[in-house]
């Protein structure tokens, strides 16, 4: 399958997440089929909604110009409240979106609030991923923002009989000679606001980051306040009134199907509704903890079918023996010369296979979604990555037009890619319809963990060649299964392929932080590790001897010297090794270096020393923050993470058993931010994950002299890392 | 079988019926609307759902609300002293020591915790603190200096340098 890489999000989607079906198939409810549509007609089949209301621009069905009204409302308080379908998941966006805006429109950041992510209100700027928020919603809102200012002075000459070039706006009032003033609130209120507000948002010049006054600074976190005062919403904190507590019973193993069960001593008891339609079973009640008790109930009665399914002792077997083959997907990128000869006839060679283990993003906040009725229209507050894809959903699975669906993603505890699905809602909203009242819905953690997609495993072969004078002659490189993000090797070589092979993924895989560009950054910086050695070259020299100019090898340059890599390379003693790694990803470009000891078998990162540049920056704070988080995130995924399966049971579905970093897994990190204000601004919440454990792999090599080819690493005879 | 429960939260006294057993953490969320202890884990690994009882640093997912009655509980929403707030949350802000924010209250209450112990704590004693909570988004270094900024070290500067 193609994806077209202009897409909001549909070029940094892998390609699973587009195969998906509904989780469930629920009975058609004819009682409100008929008030939607009038006696005597029967809705068959759901509208396609989502092609329809994509508006703005920023979805993949027609562009249409956007109005200022539909972007801006002006409140009588003065405010600007500013919509966008984006979600903040904690990676910044509302902060940085805000500053836009206000950069825009020359206004204090307190003037202005976010109305985020709700399907009725905001116009669709596609869902959040792939980094786009910063390149694409940034400019956009910023754009908008100029013209609205524009509209706002014009509308402020008019009423002085001046012309626009003499109104100023000072102290977020529009001011004239000095003594004629106006707040927004009463230029909102002029009789023709609305027709100038009815204007095109778009085509207004943009403003270079070297005239930014506010974008460039770093603006605090907008909701901090309301963060440590615990005042902040989340999906799972919404309540309505009436509200109940839903819960939903899951099969003992992935695959398992329900054959019986008997609702009745779960019906019996006060104040629960139980639900059983198709393959859903699910109960709500006053309190979580009655849902939970009637929930085992009805668990001591199911009869469940379990075929054959998959343990983890195959995984890296079943992704090959299954690969499509004849390159698949996105197979035979950047194919240069003819590799396969090339290798035969290299002086020197490197085989080498790299696993990837399934991971779980596991966002502190588990998927959660509270669900409302409301004269047969559908109301779901929940946590998700994409509002309009879950509305298109949730109409699918009722029936519904879309127009009779809302949406809404109040600020929600974490994504990392993993909340690119609405399974929650379709839960909540078929509980809430069965009890004729609001119902909440939240995931346990051990749900997130089996339930929930995982970031792909993966099997990667490198096979690799140098020539006589230890330069790179062939690269050859096939990704299975874990995808196709920064597939192709910046390094210059000859001869060159890389090629992706689609497997049937024993678990249910989908988008993660930067996707794959994790695992094939990771198998081509310690192959090349790999070839330095074979070429006796430092590996720092042999990155550079192969690397194009540009900003690839900038970073590289930039990290060397701000971890002071020669000296350190020649001061390493016994059981201490450095190592280094670079990679891009979206546009923005990584080098990372690590120094660990390793002593009886047990590994330890002593300090990671990290550049990134991502071109202009538009908030340093928060960009620190993305790049620290990138990078101990990246430490679990090298470290420790794994998903354990056996016949279909997830082994290790919970935090007592499956590690993630902690505040003591941290090393010293040394993170130097290369600003670029010459260069548009890209995302920068994915890419600094990439380059951390290869320069950690790499340095392991350094200090114990084992070449580590799995993520997550493992010391021979030692299992974890501490 | 339920019974009657008297709970003493931020200050204010609550008659709740409801089963023993029942996690004190849902009886704060679903019963008295105090959203800011959140559920991450129910099995005592993550933090997230800590308050303070009697000032020290409880996990209230797996705490029956039974073995909370009558003894003072602080949840988040009643650190601050009206709009002043708590040193603590005043550093964590100060610090943007948050990303999506849905880990800090645990953060911040484990921290008021260690330092009411009076005296400077030393780094080791904060890391051992604060590593029993999780935050997803990795927000630890700026969560170490938060903490050692409340306890009034030299907060850890971010080591970061804007180049051209
Ligand atoms: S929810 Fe209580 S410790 Fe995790
Ligand atoms: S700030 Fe997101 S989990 Fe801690």
């Amino acid at each position: 399958m193609t994806l077209d890489p202009d897409a909001a999000d549909g070029g940094e989607l892998e390609r699973y997440e587009l195969r998906e079906r509904l989780p469930y198939r629920f009975q058609p409810n004819r009682r409100q089929a008929v008030q939607l549509l009038g006696a005597g007609m029967m809705l068959a089949v759901s509208v396609p909604v989502a092609a329809q209301q994509r508006r703005g621009g920023g979805g993949r069905g027609p562009q249409r110009a956007e109005r200022l009204s539909e972007r801006f409302h002006i409140g009588t308080d003065n405010i600007v409240t500013v919509l966008t379908s984006k979600v903040e998941v904690g990676q910044g966006s509302r902060t940085q979106l805000t500053q836009a805006a206000a950069e825009g429109l020359r206004l204090p950041p307190e003037q202005i609030r976010l109305v985020m992510a709700d399907t009725e209100l905001c116009p669709d700027d596609g869902g959040t991923a792939g980094s786009r928020t910063t390149p694409a919603n940034v400019p956009r809102i910023r754009a908008a923002a100029v013209a609205a200012r524009q509209a706002l002075l014009e509308l402020a000459a008019a009423r002085w009989n001046v012309p626009p070039e003499q109104v100023r706006l000072a102290d977020g009032q529009f001011v004239a000679h000095g003594d004629q003033r106006v707040t927004l609130g009463e230029l909102a209120s002029d009789a023709d606001f609305a027709e100038r507000w009815s204007r095109e948002a778009g085509g207004g010049p943009d403003i270079a980051a070297s005239e930014w006054t506010v974008l460039g600074t770093t603006l605090p976190n907008v909701k901090g306040r309301d963060s440590v005062t615990g005042a902040a919403t989340f999906p799972s904190d919404v309540r309505r009134p009436g509200m109940l507590y839903g819960v939903v019973l899951r099969g003992p193993s992935l695959a398992a199907r329900l054959q019986a069960i008997d609702l009745a001593p779960a019906e019996a008891m006060e104040g629960v509704t139980v639900v059983r339609d198709g393959d859903f079973v699910g109960c709500a009640a006053t309190t979580s903890w009655r849902a939970r008790q009637a929930l085992d109930a009805l668990a001591a009665t199911a009869r469940w079918e379990e075929p054959e399914q998959p343990s983890v002792a195959t995984l890296f077997d079943d992704l090959k023996r299954t690969a499509e083959g004849g390159g698949g997907g996105r197979g035979g990128r950047d194919a240069r010369g003819n590799p396969d000869s090339a290798f035969q006839q290299a002086a020197k060679r490197l085989e080498a296979e790299y696993t990837i283990a399934y991971i779980q993003h596991a966002p502190m906040e588990p998927r959660a979604a509270v669900a409302e009725w409301t004269d047969g229209k559908l109301t779901v507050w929940t946590g998700s990555q994409q509002p309009s894809r879950v509305r298109d959903q949730l109409a699918e699975a009722f029936r519904l037009r879309g127009d009779r669906v809302r949406v809404i993603v109040p600020d929600a505890g974490g994504g990392f890619g993993g909340k690119h699905s609405g399974e929650q809602a379709i839960e909540a909203a078929r509980l809430a319809q069965a009890a004729g009242r609001p119902v909440s819905l939240r995931w346990t953690r051990e749900e997130e963990f089996t339930w929930a997609y995982f970031r792909p495993a993966g099997v990667i072969e490198v096979r690799a060649g140098l020539n006589a004078d230890g330069g790179l002659l062939t690269w050859d490189f096939t990704n299975y299964n874990s995808g196709g993000s920064a597939l192709e090797s910046s390094y210059l070589s000859e001869h060159s392929r890389a090629r992706v092979q689609n497997s049937q993924s024993p678990l249910r895989q989908g988008s993660y932080r930067a996707l794959a560009s994790t695992a094939n950054t990771f198998a081509r910086e310690c192959a090349i590790d790999e070839l330095a050695g074979l070429a006796g070259a430092d590996p720092l020299e042999f990155r550079l001897r192969h690397l194009p100019d540009g900003r690839q090898k900038d970073i590289l340059s930039a990290v060397a010297r701000k971890f002071d890599w020669h000296s350190k390379v020649r001061s390493q003693t016994d059981g201490r090794g450095v190592g280094i790694a670079c990679g891009t990803e979206k546009g923005s470009y990584v080098a990372s270096c690590a120094e660990v000891e390793e002593r009886d078998g047990e590994l330890r990162v002593l300090s990671v020393t990290t550049s990134y540049e991502c071109g202009a920056i538009q908030n340093p704070g928060n960009l620190l923050n993305q790049v620290e988080g990138s990078l101990v995130m990246g430490l679990g995924g090298a470290l420790f993470e794994e998903i354990l399966y056996e016949r279909g049971r997830i082994l290790n579905g919970r935090f007592s058993e499956y590690r993630v970093p902690r505040i003591s897994d941290v090393p010293e990190l040394i993170v130097d931010l290369v600003n670029r204000p010459d260069l548009p601004s890209v995302g920068a919440g994915e890419t600094p994950i990439i380059a951390i454990a290869p320069a950690i792999a790499n340095a392991v090599f350094q200090a114990s002299g084992e070449r580590l080819r799995s993520l997550p690493m493992k010391l021979s005879g030692q299992r974890t890392a501490t | 079988m339920e019974r009657e429960h008297r709970l003493l939260v931020n200050g204010r006294e609550h008659r709740v019926t409801t089963d023993p057993d029942r996690p004190l953490l849902d009886v704060l969320r679903e019963d008295l609307e105090l959203s800011g202890a959140r559920y991450g884990c129910g099995e005592g690994e993550c933090g997230a759902c800590t308050v303070l009882i009697e000032g020290r640093a409880t996990r209230t997912c797996i705490t029956p609300v039974s073995d909370a009655q009558a003894r003072a509980i602080t949840t988040i929403e009643g650190l601050a002293q009206g709009d002043t707030l708590h040193p603590v949350q005043q550093a964590f802000l100060d610090e943007q020591a948050l990303q999506c924010g849905y880990c800090i209250p645990g953060q911040i209450l484990r921290a008021v915790d260690l330092l009411s112990a009076g005296g400077p704590p030393s780094r080791e004693s904060i890391v051992a603190a604060m590593s029993e909570h999780i935050c997803r988004c990795c927000n630890y270094p700026r969560i170490l200096a938060a903490v050692e900024h409340a306890a009034g070290l030299a907060p850890a500067t971010p080591q970061t340098g804007a180049e051209s």
